[in-house]
Formats: structure tokens, C-alpha cells, sequence
């Protein structure tokens, strides 16, 4: 047997609040992060991710208290994320209860805060997020990969081409997995982008989580198929489009390994 | 009766996941590094993350080297998790440089041959005929893992002459999920992040505690 492909649900929290929408019957209290974290740990998820989404830096001391509530009742990985800047942000939140951290707008100002994370911490809890996009012909210096690093929640192209920027993370700064985000596909609900998944793949021997794109069944299986190690998504899961398990079975019967949830 | 558990403190990471872990699990836990209360507990667990070589010499640091190694003497049960386990061999090479281990059983960890490093998620593990961790734990069941390096099948002839009871996983090649010899446990995965059948790996190893 081997590893199973993990499924990931994403919440995006602002100021302590799921975002995006939440659409469940029978929670008490639908913006709660730390309810709905529950609730997909009941119904299989293999991992969660918690993306602060906070504009303002005060809203931000909430997130530390989501993760420890969370951590004191769901006993699967937690990955935190968004707005992370420095090692003392990295601590604070694996203090708080996350076990892994993804950095991005601010690992591409200064990839060393990368390989600070990762020496003091270990590879196995530093994650790169990547937003990527398909450069817009003309764009220069032209990406060789044809895909470039966004910033700022993909407001910001940067010129940096995304597929060497993950190789880079992956092999000389410590990252110990990429979260590669589609800023192309990213909401859209027509499906991962296999192109950027597959070049990725190819450029780094860490695991590699598929987001962005994610509306049907049948989406997940190309998404690992074109070599994603887990697949994340945050909309369908949210909405009560699709729940894990029903993602798990599309995984299974496409030939690949899942957890069953016990 | 409540058993007594000490996470040991030496600046590992997630200390607090294993402390409420086993908190769930029934125990009654302290996160400390002081040698008395280490001593006097009923179990002792050692949880690590992160580099070989920085766990030494964090545990060192704390004098846990030395306070495992008197559990052992006096019997007392000791469990350590993912590096926790790791630095219980006698060594660890990373990026070719070797470090010396507790050496509180024998074999040399080295990072596994697998295409996608670091091993992250779910895997399946076969557990050990008569092993206590396992008991009413199905062949297959999967728990969490994150790691590089462990006792590759390789290097665990010594381990398996010792007469340890050693549970395999595969990633890339087989390596040692969980090893069992008198009152030294370990496991390569993380009990305290695989839900619920982490939860019953962990009640199986207090209700073993004397």
C-alpha cells in the first residue's frame, strides 16, 4: 500500500469568521472555523488549512485562538496560512497549535525567511504557497514556464517564473511541501489546472497540493493523476456541493489510495 | 486508575498536540523537563519534529539522554514519537553526517529512498504479531506520517535480533513504523495527529503502563 491522496478543505478566516460562505445544516454556528473544523475532521478530511484572510493586523491575535480551540478538539493536521512575514509569526502559530505553516507573498519578498523557518522548525512544518497564473503574452521577462508567481492574493504579478520558484523553495530554501494555488483557475469550479500541477510535479521531488478549480467529482482524480499528492478546496465543501467522502470515492474508484474515514 | 504521564520539554515542536492527545486518551499529563517529575511518571513520552542532529541536542541539553536511559534501567515505560523515536537508535546520518542517538537500541537512521520526500499523510502500517500498540488495531489501518529519514528494513536486522516487535510501513522502501521491546515503544507516524486511531494507539499504551 502506499500514501494515501489527501484531501484537504480550506477555511478562510477573517477576523476569527469563516468566509466564503458556509452552507451546513445542523451547525450551531456556521461562521464558527473551529466548529466547521469538526465537522469535516467527522466527515473524513485528511488535513485542514486555515487561510487568515484579515485585512487589518489587529483582527489578526483571532487566528492564534482559532488554531488552539482547534487543536484542543480535531486531532488531524492543521496547516495555518496568510499574512505570514517572519520566524516569530511561523512560532507563534506552531505554538498555537498548527502543525504545519505556509508562507508566500512574503517568502517571495525574502526566500531566506524560508530556510529560517526551516532550520528552526524542520522542512516538515515549512509550506510554500504558491499563487500562480499563466503570464499574459508580452509579459517581461517572460516566465520560462509560461506561469508566474502572483502576490498579494493574486492582485500583484511579480515576473517571477512559478515552476523555478517552487524547484528553488523546494531544493535550496527547505520547503517541505507546496501548496500551489491556480489564481487562473481559483474559483472558476471547472477544474484544477493540470498544466501547472504537472510542471510542478516535475520540478520538485516535496509533495504538492492541487488548489484552485475544484467544482465536480470529477475533477480531483486528473488533478493527482497529473501529479498532486493531496487536493484542496474550500467552495464545494463549504456549500455542501460535494462532501469527503464523496471525493474519496471518485479518488478510490479512479484507481487511487484514499483513507476511509473510521 | 489515571496514569501519569510526562511529555518531556526539551523544545521540540508539538509538545502540546501530544500533550492533549493523551489527555483525550485518559492520561493525566504534564509538559516538563525537570529529571524528578520525568522520573516518577508512569510513562514518559518523547515527541520530536525537525532535524535528527538539533533533537540530540535539544534532549542533551535537558539531560533527557540520560533520563531515558534510567527509565530503562528501572523499567519504567518510555514511548517516543516520529524524531522521538529516531533518537532512541544508536545513530542518525543526515546530509551524510552522522549523530549519535540515545543508542537505546541498535541501527543507524537514514533517510528513506522514496521519489517524494518528505513522506507526508496517511499510510497503511502492518502491525507486529502480539504487538500491545496494535492490539485491536486492524492490519492496514492507516496513520499520519511526516518524516524523511527512519530505520529502513535495511538496517533493522540488529532491532529485529534484539527482539523487538517492529511494525513496517512502505514509502519507497520499507522501513519501521513502530517498534515495541519491554517498556520502550515508538512510533515513526504520529499517533497524536491520526484521529481516533491514534487516540486508540495511545489508550493502548497507558493501559499497559504499570
Amino acid at each position: 500500500m502506499t500514501v494515501a491522496v489527501r484531501v484537504i478543505p480550506c477555511l478562510d478566516v477573517d477576523g476569527g469568521r469563516v468566509v466564503k460562505g458556509v452552507n451546513f445544516r445542523g451547525l450551531r454556528d456556521a461562521g464558527d472555523p473551529v466548529e466547521l473544523a469538526a465537522r469535516y475532521d467527522q466527515q473524513g478530511a485528511d488535513e485542514l488549512t486555515f487561510l487568515d484572510i484579515t485585512a487589518s493586523s489587529g483582527g489578526r491575535d483571532t487566528m492564534y485562538d482559532v488554531l488552539r480551540r482547534a487543536a484542543e478538539q480535531v486531532f488531524i493536521p492543521l496547516t495555518a496560512g496568510g499574512g505570514v512575514r517572519s520566524v516569530s509569526d511561523v512560532d507563534r502559530l506552531l505554538r498555537a497549535g498548527a502543525d504545519k505553516v505556509a508562507v508566500g507573498t512574503a517568502a517571495v519578498a525574502r526566500p531566506e525567511l524560508l530556510a529560517e523557518a526551516a532550520e528552526r522548525f524542520g522542512s516538515q512544518c515549512v509550506v510554500l504557497s504558491v499563487d500562480a497564473r499563466r503570464a499574459a503574452p508580452g509579459t517581461q521577462p517572460y516566465p520560462p514556464s509560461g506561469f508566474e508567481v502572483t502576490t498579494h492574493g493574486g492582485r500583484a504579478g511579480t515576473g517571477i517564473d512559478a515552476v523555478g520558484w517552487a524547484r528553488r523553495a523546494a531544493a535550496d530554501l527547505g520547503a517541505g511541501e507546496i501548496l500551489l494555488n491556480s489564481m487562473d483557475a481559483d474559483g472558476t469550479a471547472s477544474g484544477f489546472d493540470l498544466e501547472l500541477i504537472g510542471a510542478v510535479r516535475a520540478a520538485v521531488t516535496v509533495p504538492v497540493i492541487a488548489s484552485g478549480g475544484a467544482g465536480a467529482l470529477a475533477h480531483f482524480a486528473p488533478a493527482v493523476d497529473a501529479g498532486a499528492d493531496a487536493v484542496l478546496a474550500a467552495s464545494v465543501f463549504h456549500f455542501g456541493t460535494l462532501r469527503i467522502a464523496q471525493v474519496k470515492d471518485a479518488l478510490r474508484a479512479a484507481g487511487h489510495p484514499v483513507r476511509t474515514a473510521c | 486508575m489515571t496514569k501519569r504521564v510526562v511529555v518531556l520539554d526539551y523544545g521540540s515542536g508539538n509538545l502540546r498536540s501530544a500533550q492533549r492527545a493523551l489527555q483525550r486518551a485518559g492520561a493525566d499529563v504534564t509538559v516538563t523537563a525537570d529529571p524528578d517529575a520525568a522520573a516518577d511518571a508512569d510513562g514518559l513520552a518523547v515527541p520530536g519534529v525537525g532535524a535528527f542532529a538539533a533533537c540530540m541536542a535539544g534532549l542533551r541539553a535537558v539531560g533527557g539522554d540520560k533520563l531515558i536511559a534510567r527509565r530503562l534501567e528501572l523499567g519504567r515505560p518510555v514511548l517516543g514519537i516520529c524524531v522521538g523515536m529516531q533518537v532512541l537508535f544508536r545513530a542518525g546520518i543526515e546530509h551524510g553526517t552522522p549523530t549519535e542517538g540515545c543508542a537505546a537500541w541498535p541501527g543507524t537512521v537514514q533517510r528513506l529512498d522514496a521519489a517524494v520526500l518528505p513522506h507526508m499523510g496517511w499510510n497503511t502500517v502492518d502491525p507486529a504479531a502480539g504487538s500491545a500498540l496494535f492490539a485491536g488495531i486492524p492490519a492496514g489501518t492507516r496513520f499520519y506520517f511526516v518524516h524523511s529519514y527512519a530505520l529502513r528494513s535495511a538496517d533493522a536486522g540488529g532491532l529485529a535480533a534484539a527482539g523487538a516487535l517492529i511494525s513496517w510501513a512502505s514509502h519507497g522502501e520499507r522501513f519501521a513504523a513502530a517498534a515495541e521491546r519491554g517498556v520502550l515503544s515508538a512510533t515513526q507516524f504520529h499517533p497524536e495527529k491520526s484521529g481516533d486511531v491514534g487516540a486508540a494507539l495511545l489508550r493502548n499504551w497507558l493501559e499497559a503502563l504499570p
